[in-house]
């Protein structure tokens, strides 16, 4: 199953995700980190609260620091309310942390208004969520072009890249199928080529085996590897060792009550 | 194609294609929507006509009508009253008219008889109204028999049916030479019913009126911008009426409509979590919602109104006529003239379109602005 | 390739929208054709000195609404000039014509 063909990064000069007019913001989305160049991220003393100043005030994350590298592999483990989830969102940008700071290929980004952020998640991060978190009712096909509709991107060419994304998914003969008659093996295919749509830098996957039998398991773990040899970035969460133990992860990082736990 | 209006598109696309995912549902609510838009259209159109042929056929009657008043009751011009008026500048003509009603107790109707000054009518013969030739079934040369008020009985020749062009304003005359007029009625000789004068110049209306009012403290000038007004409000009262019994539907509309709009569903608070997830801006949501408010509502406004013309202006507006023209045993056949206010319009817009996308656009606001990461804890 | 959801909406609102603009032309069209039918009425009305439309024929102050005597019921406020029975929507139950007819001292017989 390692031997996905290559996703063709699309052509320079493609506007894949166009951020916000910024001005003189020191980032600009697609610029970001790119051609080729290391996304590598810096975390530094993330801590982040839940409920802050309230009686059930909770901090899932105590004091994070970590370097996350490039074109690698790096997976977290850890028991069930560790802060895995958590500081995946922090990584990817869809939440801040109360204190801290994330640098994303040399800048600073923990500061940035809202909108920037997501400039930045749409060009950078390519997601795949635990519950697949596909929009019921719609195909197969429209899910995996939902990210780059605030892009606008001609229709044709982004149905054709999406197209192709799920042909290289194996997903072809299913694209106009409606994904909740789809089995959960391709409902997460359709979401890892939706994390694809716009051609991220790293991809974020949370618990991507969980609901997977050893087989699919294997299967994603063989996409994940070809993306990989393309110079993306993976981030991933799982207690799974089929995961953690597998050729394809480069690090483990282990997490225990917000921190992180030496191997 | 322009990248802006391209991902406007694919805003257009999503929106549509999640509209579809509930297809009886949403089709239902816009076929209510266009449903209402057709009531109030029908009746703001209906209403707005009426009052525009009203307004245009009686601008050619006369300035000033002069009444004279008996203990505060409408009562004869006895003789020598137009002499008294003399001469007032800016007068044209004065001239007494005689006029009066007649109750036919064949059909169950009040006739307007009317010896004009204008227009010699031959004795012994009658020219009528086309309500009253048709209720009776009158023709030119036909004879026909009123008993007069002090029981005896009189015949006529009909010698002519006024045009059905007319029928607004004529339906129910009945017009006679004078001396018929008044052996019919009794009516004293030199006595009139009241007079009409025409003044040329439109400002001078007034004055005359004072000048009337001064020197013939018993009489009452009705000028004829009153009666314009008396029918401008007769039909927005009637308008009134027909909205205020239209409320309860309005009001429900408003209602399921709110309901729908502005009632996020649980499923549809994860999709937007998952939209700002994967890289939609909070703007973009509260775009996309807005095309959808605004293809549904301006769908239904365009569909609504045109429906309402062709019902009001095509078909004869069978389903309001009842209520806002009025009922009467005699009743003038006619076909409106169509008239479209184009303020009329722009107010039932506002009124129909914008309630519409503030509901759909409050509670998007409101998610739209929640944090992204809600979608990693689904 | 299917057609799109919004070039299926441009579409349908393109239709709409010339609908809406076709109701303003046929207007100005039916006007056009019913000007001498209109003017007609307006002659009728200048050369006989009518003041009122001929819909409510029932009462002395609903035919001539305007003509009404200035002091009878409701007529009081200078803007408020009344219109009332035939303002009402439906015909009066014919059991109640039949009753005051007599009354009103209209004969029964016709002639
Ligand atoms: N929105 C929230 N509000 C309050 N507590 C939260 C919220 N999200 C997560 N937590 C808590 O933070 C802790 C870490 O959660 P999470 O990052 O999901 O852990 P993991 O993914 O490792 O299981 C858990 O105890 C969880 O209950
Ligand atoms: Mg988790």
């Amino acid at each position: 199953m390692n031997d996905l063909p290559p996703i063709p990064l699309p052509a320079e000069g493609v506007d894949t995700g166009s951020p916000p007019a910024g001005g003189s913001m020191p980032l600009d989305g697609p610029a970001l980190g790119r051609p080729g160049g290391g996304a590598m991220i810096e975390l530094k003393a993330i801590r982040k609260a839940f409920n802050q100043g309230r009686p059930n005030e909770f901090w899932a994350l105590n004091g994070i620091d970590l370097t996350i590298e490039a074109k690698k592999v790096t997976a977290f483990q850890g028991p069930s309310g560790s802060g895995k989830t958590t500081l995946l969102t922090i990584v990817g940008c869809l939440a801040r942390p109360t204190s801290g700071r994330v640098r994303l290929a040399e800048d600073d980004i923990s500061g940035l208004p809202e909108r920037f952020l997501t400039g930045i998640r749409r060009s950078t991060f390519g997601f795949v969520f635990q519950q697949f978190n596909l929009v019921k009712g719609l195909s197969a096909l429209e899910n995996v072009m939902l990210p780059a509709f605030p892009t606008g991107r001609p229709h044709r060419e982004l149905r054709s890249h999406a197209e192709s994304l799920l042909d290289r998914l194996k997903l072809a003969h299913r694209r106009e199928a409606r994904v909740e008659w789809l089995s959960g093996g391709e409902q997460q295919r359709v979401a890892i080529a939706r994390a694809l749509v716009n051609d991220p830098q790293v991809l974020i996957a949370d618990e991507p085996t969980a609901n997977l039998d050893t087989a699919l398991s294997r299967e994603f773990m063989g996409i994940l590897e070809s993306l990989n040899a393309e110079g993306r970035t993976v981030i991933l969460t799982s207690h799974d060792p089929l995961v953690v133990e597998s050729a394809a992860v480069h690090r483990v990082v282990s997490m225990r009550d917000g921190q992180l736990v030496e191997n | 194609m322009n990248a802006s209006i391209e991902k406007q598109r694919h805003l257009i696309d999503f929106t549509l294609a999640s509209l579809a995912r509930r297809k009886t549902k949403n089709l239902g609510l816009l076929l209510v929507y266009t449903l209402l838009v057709f009531v109030l259209a029908s009746v703001s159109l209906y209403t707005h006509a009426l009052r525009q042929e009203a307004a245009r056929v009686l601008e050619r009657s006369p300035e000033i009508i002069l009444q004279r008043m008996v203990a505060g009751r409408h009562d004869l011009i006895p003789p020598g009253y137009l002499e008294r008026i003399g001469r007032i500048r800016g007068v044209q003509t004065i001239e007494g008219r005689l006029w009066g009603y007649y109750y036919d107790p064949v059909v169950k109707a009040n006739y307007t008889f009317m010896a004009p000054a204008a227009e010699a009518v031959r004795p012994g013969t009658l020219t009528v109204g086309p309500a009253v030739a048709r209720s009776r079934g009158l023709a030119p040369g036909n004879t026909i028999s009123f008993r007069a008020y002090s029981g005896k009985l009189f015949a006529f020749t009909v010698a002519g049916v006024l045009p059905h062009a007319s029928e607004l304003v004529s339906a129910d005359l009945v017009l006679m030479g004078e001396a018929d007029f008044r052996a019919f009625f009794d009516y004293p000789a030199g006595h009139h019913t009241d007079i009409a004068l025409s003044v040329a110049n439109p400002l001078e209306v007034r004055t005359v009126a004072a000048k009337l009012a001064a020197a013939l403290p018993d009489s009452r000038p009705i000028l004829r911008e009153e009666v314009l007004r008396t029918y401008a409000s007769v039909f927005d009262w009637r308008e009134g009426i027909v909205l205020a019994l239209l409320s309860a539907a309005i009001f429900a509309f408003a209602i399921l409509a709110w309901e729908k709009a502005s009632g996020l569903s649980a499923e549809e608070k994860r999709e937007i979590g998952i939209l700002k997830a994967i890289g939609w801006e909070t703007g973009d949501v509260i775009k996309m919602k807005l095309w959808e408010g605004g293809l549904v509502s301006l769908t239904a406004f365009l569909a609504g109104f045109v429906a309402a013309y062709l019902q009001v202006f095509r078909l004869g507006a069978p389903l309001f006529e009842p209520v806002l023209k009025g009922w009467a045993v005699l009743y003038p056949r006619f076909e409106l003239v169509p008239a479209i206010d184009g303020l009329q319009v722009a107010t039932l817009f506002f009124f129909t379109v914008f309630p519409y996308m503030a509901a759909v656009l409050v509670p998007i606001w409101r998610t739209a602005i929640t944090d992204p990461d809600s979608a990693m804890r689904s | 390739m299917k057609l799109r959801p919004s070039s299926l909406a441009f579409v349908a609102l393109g239709l709409a929208a010339a609908g809406f603009a076709a109701t303003f032309l046929d207007a100005a069209w039916l006007r056009s054709r019913d000007a001498p039918q209109l003017a007609e009425r307006g002659a009728l009305a200048a050369r006989l000195g009518l003041t009122d439309l001929a819909l409510f024929t029932e009462a002395r102050y609903t035919r001539h609404p305007s003509q009404a005597d200035l002091h009878s019921a409701f007529q009081d406020h200078p803007v408020a000039l009344e219109h009332f029975p035939t303002g009402s929507l439906l015909p009066p139950p014919a059991a109640l014509i039949a009753h005051h007819e007599r009354l009103d001292r209209k004969t029964a017989a016709s002639d």
